[in-house]
């Protein structure tokens, strides 16, 4: 059971979760951006939430299926076709052996997840499949995928068994097969300008003029191109300390927005170093670190403020509905 | 600050809504970094439900727990601004912190590094003794003569935040940095010292190179330096050096 990469697209990498439990060390969590869209995927073909998917960034590879593969494409809609039929996304898909998967357009969103039923033979260092590619570490072979690579799947008959009830229910033409039942996302940013991204104050925030917050708060920040999976930078109004503030190394965390002495500040994202020295202005809510991973360069954030209470009421809220995303898709299997 | 105990104050702080940053003191100091180390020992033996993760530094600890599993342990919290899960790490972490002896002077593990200081693998060893007008031999002998704690791991895999540095070899780092500083590379910057892991670019002033692997992925723990360790440096021949690579491949 295996994938071909006839072309890798622009960068395909194998992450789950991340690295938990050795940031200790000084080891970079890495793991996919969008963990909402990776837990959906992996729950919609019923594997484990933490099974490695593959991450695909704004320009989607072409996969070729040497055998009948169960899957399924969720986060930003890069235009995924099968053969040229254009493929729904969030459900499970039955994709037919010889069957080629390619890309077109970024509609909505940055980043596609792609999970195969099973997971894909990715050998787990240091208790993950992620991929960190500074220091050529997990993944498929410490990098990202390119042309000629096979990926071998864990995929076995009875994660086909398990749903062939479900994909019987639709017409078995063409090159592949899904559920009629899907799951809707929301969080997918559907503009490009203005994107609501909610944030509580960071622990340095009053060392900044009181100008500095108001106007971090009012005005949009763009996404500059010096972004990657390490950290987004933004350009926009620069945040200024009202001293000069002498910061003791300590840890970051995903979505800490810290400010380096030019004003212009960085919000620290999967493949983040794990301590840092720059004041911390602000936290992006963990619920919508999801959004950020789906935000280009060139687009532009609106702050939003919300306490730590609110935080953590999303944050509660969004693991209730995952778990009820569970046991919906449970029942559909077992009906 | 929170008074713990007659001794002990601490600080506790939200880093967003799924961690706890507890800290013992404002500054880099020893005995503020023995408290950081006890309360770590702690958390290694006695892992509890909804941690994910620590991250020690130079003066504080920083938890990183799921709010859903915090939630549900049974510690009793007043009302307050805070988010519930905060509230309770806070008490159970005041609970914690009365049960640990941080005055207790554990035995400090010894990491002996083997350098070949100058030559091709310390391409600024010239200019650190120029800075501090200083022969080359005199920069090797201050730098492999001190005892160096490693107050925290981070940066890169593995790399030792070092304290304990002579001032008489203090040296700015590069006006420009290295675009890839090799594996293995000592080096110095202010009055910091430390050796990379890995391949990265950087700014030291590069004095020598280790033939010790500080970072292997295959071995649990990945790195070969914990904070709390005493790094001391050794110097070795360039003959020494290729022998300990050989050894090692």
């Amino acid at each position: 059971m295996s994938i071909k990469v006839i072309s890798p697209g622009l960068l395909t990498t194998i992450q789950d979760y991340g690295r938990t439990g050795y940031q200790k060390h000084g080891i970079i969590a890495s793991g996919v951006m969008d963990r909402y869209s990776f837990r959906i995927a992996n729950i919609l073909v019923d594997n484990d939430e933490n099974e490695g998917v593959m991450e695909i960034t704004f320009m989607g590879p072409m996969l070729s299926f040497q055998a009948d593969t169960l899957i399924t494409i969720t986060g930003g809609d890069l235009s995924p076709n099968i053969n040229g039929e254009a493929v729904p996304m969030w459900r499970p898909v039955l994709v037919k052996k010889d069957s080629v998967l390619s890309f077109g357009m970024m509609k909505a969103g940055a980043r596609a997840y792609l999970a195969v039923a099973g997971g894909f033979d990715i050998p787990v260092v240091m208790g993950s499949k992620s991929t960190y590619i500074r220091a050529g570490l997990g993944g498929f072979k410490g990098r990202a995928l390119a042309k000629e690579d096979l990926l071998s799947t864990l995929q076995t008959k009875s994660h086909l068994d398990k749903f062939k009830t479900e994909l019987s229910k639709q017409s078995e033409q063409g090159s592949f097969v899904t559920t009629p039942w899907f799951f809707a996302p929301t969080h997918i940013p559907a503009t490009s300008e203005n994107i609501a991204v909610r944030v509580t104050r960071g622990n340095q925030i009053n060392h900044f003029t009181e100008e500095s917050i108001q106007k971090f708060f009012r005005k949009p920040y763009t996404i500059t191109p010096e972004s990657d999976r390490m950290g987004y930078r933004l350009a926009g109004e620069v945040v200024k300390l009202k001293a000069p503030l002498e910061m003791i190394s300590e840890a970051v965390s995903f979505g800490t927005i810290q400010a380096p002495p030019d004003g212009n500040p960085i919000i620290l994202l999967a493949d983040r170093q794990t301590a840092g020295g720059y004041p911390k202005f602000a936290q992006v809510a963990v619920v919508d670190l999801a959004v950020i991973a789906q935000i280009c360069p060139g687009n532009t954030i609106a702050f939003v403020e919300v306490s730590l209470k609110e935080a953590e009421a999303l944050y509660l809220q969004r693991e209730g509905d995952v778990k009820e995303v569970k046991q919906a898709i449970k029942f559909h299997l077992k009906a | 600050m929170v008074s713990i105990t007659k001794e002990l104050s601490v600080d506790m702080y939200p880093l967003g809504e799924n961690a706890i940053m507890v800290e013992f003191g404002k500054c880099i100091h020893p005995d503020i970094n023995r408290k950081v180390m006890a309360f770590v020992e702690y958390l290694e033996q006695h892992p509890f439900e909804g941690m994910l993760e620590y991250i020690s530094a130079y003066k504080n600890v920083t938890i990183f727990y799921d709010p859903l599993l915090v939630n549900a342990l049974p510690i009793e919290v007043e009302a307050g601004e805070m988010p519930l899960s905060y509230r309770k790490m806070v008490q159970f972490i005041e609970e914690v912190l009365k049960t640990i002896d941080m005055n207790k002077t554990g035995q400090a593990s010894i990491v002996e590094l083997p350098v070949c200081y100058g030559g091709e693998f310390g391409p600024d060893l010239a200019f650190v003794a120029k800075h501090n007008q200083l022969s080359t031999q005199e920069v090797i002998d201050i730098h492999s003569s001190g005892e160096y704690l490693v107050y925290m791991i981070g940066f890169a895999p593995g790399f030792p935040f070092l304290g304990g540095m002579s001032e008489k070899i203090a040296t700015p780092r590069r006006s420009s940095p290295r675009l890839a500083i090799p594996v293995g590379s000592v080096g110095i910057a202010g009055s910091q010292t430390g050796a990379y892991p890995i391949e990265t670019p950087g700014g030291w002033q590069l004095i020598g190179r280790t033939p010790v692997e500080l970072f292997c992925p295959q071995n649990n723990p990945p790195t070969l330096l914990h904070a709390g360790n005493i790094v001391k440096f050794k110097p070795i021949t360039l003959k020494e050096y290729k022998a300990i690579r050989g050894a090692n491949k």
